[in-house]
């Protein structure tokens, strides 16, 4: 933790209800914005007036409404001013209820498309004991500030994937703020390949005990791609747990990866479980992740608590020696990123999506020969 | 498959130091037909790594001056992956760890690419459990990360794996015997020699000591100094080397 940095529980305090016009417009000097690139926002980071609301799309399932209606900030707290004017700012909410005592089994896919600047707000309500997972995934060259509220009633299962993977010039920022209540069981998974620059907050909140909370991330970021993942996991309630586990593969020149994990303990959180890993696989020189782990303890009665934060260099010497076994160049890449990734790919429940993730992820890394496709047990694809 | 020759001429190899460009290889000629098993001896920063590393293309050694070529084709103007599929094999004196690749996995990229198709499943698991078994490493191996936390003879045993399943022409093996037990060396000498009784392999063993050739005998021996071959004979150099060091060849070329 750099000395410069503000403890987030006062800062989260701070910034809910109070109205944009009187919230200071980023410099690039606070501690939250020191590593994003504000000219690159397009102007996300001081709106003072509305622009268009999102239309998301919403696949239809049974048990399962959407419906519009008003953005209810009452249980936000939004992480910083862009959250702040997505919340302010969304002319209306989309609003989605997942029936208590039901299982979805398809994911409910939430999408957008879109060219222009906007701003949205999503709000997910999945009821008690119902199992669900849904995928946000917003695509297009546009710029978008999104704010989602995440309920996830007593007992309720949720996988909730936010995937950043639009047009090289997309512009995405947001804030992904997770609720828990007692014994609920929430996954976040984050996939970040695409834009120009991402930039996603992913904020949890445990209302009662027993809650689980479980945030994965992936992302391949690109010469001159910016992206950014900030967790807070804020453990209010005893008996609860969180694991957040991000990795990331970077390449190219101006590359810059930044993840920054909070976890706080409270007084109150006796009994808690809590870690957090950020690893990084720098492909090649000119790329840069930045990976701030911050535990911060207020109880002397936590089950485990911990972090790991490593940034490693695929070099030249390992290159030589997949090369001097006759694998070609852009298979010991694919070959090494797969490996990197794979125990976190493996961990997403969705197929279609780790199918996607790693396509995506070898697609960037050069064409490649169908030769080397092996499947899980070691076979031939073919 | 015809018998392969690697044929070094006149080699020359700089490389860039803090101190500006140091010139390592001086001149040097050495032929080496399948079947053969040559031996480079020399002190410690004589040269000898630098020529392992030179025929297999590692990027930070210059050729200035000289060829190699195998079998009458340029490996010069060829990449690193090209020469090993051209039959080319290097057995590292330090191999390198490789986050998140398996052993499995890593074995059976290579394994496709020097054969140039992937090899049959049920075949492949049964050749690959039997060339572990060989080398006597357990088959818990097989799942781990690419030397990463591999012990000096795991890792020596894992480079002879790689050696028998790649079945090269030209095999060079870089000081193999360092930080190798009694009972390594053995096995790991083992596997060396099955691959040198199927006459298919011309096997250069780098070494600066006789230890690793009285398990793997080499018809010839050849003394290394100062970036060039000083002296070439067979066991009967091994064996003096043993008894007297490198002091009379050295007194020899002056």
């Amino acid at each position: 933790m750099g000395i410069t940095d503000i403890p987030r529980k006062d800062h989260a305090v701070n910034l809910a209800g109070i109205a944009l016009a009187d919230l200071a417009v980023p410099t690039g000097r606070e501690e939250e914005w020191r590593f994003t690139p504000l000219k690159r926002l397009r102007g996300l980071h001081e709106l003072t007036s509305a622009p268009a609301t999102t239309i998301f799309q919403v696949s239809a399932a049974p048990g399962v409404t959407v419906s519009t209606g008003a953005v209810d900030a009452t249980h936000y707290a939004p992480a910083d001013r862009i959250a702040a004017a997505a919340l302010q700012l969304s002319a209306g909410a989309t609003i989605i209820e997942v029936a208590p005592e039901l299982v979805v089994s398809d994911p409910i896919v939430i999408s957008a498309n879109s060219d222009q600047l906007s701003v949205g707000h999503l709000r997910i309500r999945v009821g008690q004991h119902s199992r669900c997972t849904l995928i946000l995934d917003i695509t297009g060259s546009g710029t978008q500030a999104t704010t989602v509220e995440l309920l996830a009633e007593d007992g309720a299962q949720v996988t909730f994937a936010h995937i950043a993977d639009g047009d090289r010039d997309q512009v995405l920022s947001g804030q992904d703020h997770i609720r828990l209540g007692r014994d609920a069981t929430v996954q976040h998974v984050a996939v970040t390949l695409g834009g120009d620059l991402v930039r996603l907050v992913t904020t949890c909140a445990y209302e009662q005990q027993g809650g689980d909370f479980e945030a994965l991330g992936v992302f391949f970021t690109d010469s001159g791609q910016h992206h950014e993942h900030r967790l807070f996991v804020d453990h209010a309630t005893p008996h609860c747990s969180s694991n957040v586990a991000y990795k990331g593969a970077l390449q190219g020149d101006g590359a810059h990866a930044v993840w920054i994990g909070d976890v706080l303990i409270r007084a109150a959180a006796e009994g808690t479980r809590t870690y957090e890993m950020n690893r990084n696989l720098v492909l090649t020189t000119g790329a840069r992740a930045d990976s701030v782990p911050n535990l911060e303890i207020e109880t002397g009665n936590v089950i485990s608590a911990g972090h790991a934060s490593a940034t490693g260099r695929f070099d030249e010497e390992q290159m030589f020696y997949l090369l001097s076994r006759g694998i070609p160049e852009v298979e010991a890449k694919r070959l090494v990123v797969r490996g990197f990734i794979n125990d976190l790919v493996q961990r997403i429940p969705i197929a279609e999506l780790r199918e996607r993730l790693l396509r995506r992820v070898e697609t960037r890394l050069g064409s490649h020969d169908p030769r080397y496709d092996f499947d899980d047990e070691g076979n031939s694809a073919e | 498959m015809s018998m392969s020759t690697l044929e070094i001429r006149e080699l020359e190899v700089r490389v860039q130091t803090e101190n500006g460009p140091k010139d390592i290889l001086k001149g040097v000629n050495l032929t080496i037909r399948a079947g053969e098993t040559h031996a480079i001896m020399g002190h410690n920063g004589s040269g000898k790594s630098t020529l392992a590393y030179t025929i297999s293309g590692h990027p930070k050694y210059h050729v200035v001056g000289g060829s190699i070529t195998l079998d009458g084709v340029d490996l010069l103007s060829m990449s690193v992956d090209e020469r090993a599929r051209a039959g080319l094999f290097l057995a590292m004196q330090h191999p390198i760890d490789i986050p998140g690749v398996s052993v499995s996995n890593f074995l059976r990229t290579s394994v496709t690419a020097i054969r140039g198709e992937a090899p049959k499943l049920r075949n492949w698991v049964k050749e690959m459990k039997g060339a572990m078994e060989a080398l006597q490493i357990d088959s818990a191996f097989a799942d781990r990360n690419v030397n990463e936390g591999f012990s000096g003879g795991e890792r020596k045993r894992h480079e002879i794996l790689q050696l028998e399943l790649l079945n090269p022409r030209i095999a060079v093996l870089d000081e193999t015997d360092s930080g190798l037990d009694v009972d390594a060396l053995r096995v790991v000498a083992d596997g060396v020699n099955r691959v040198r009784a199927t006459g298919r392999t011309g096997v250069l063993l780098i070494t600066h000591t006789s230890r690793l050739l009285k398990h793997i005998p080499a018809e010839f021996v050849h003394v290394f100094s100062d970036g060039r071959i000083i002296h070439e004979g067979g066991m009967e150099v091994a064996s003096l080397i043993d008894e007297q060091g490198y002091e009379p060849f050295l007194g020899a070329r002056s």
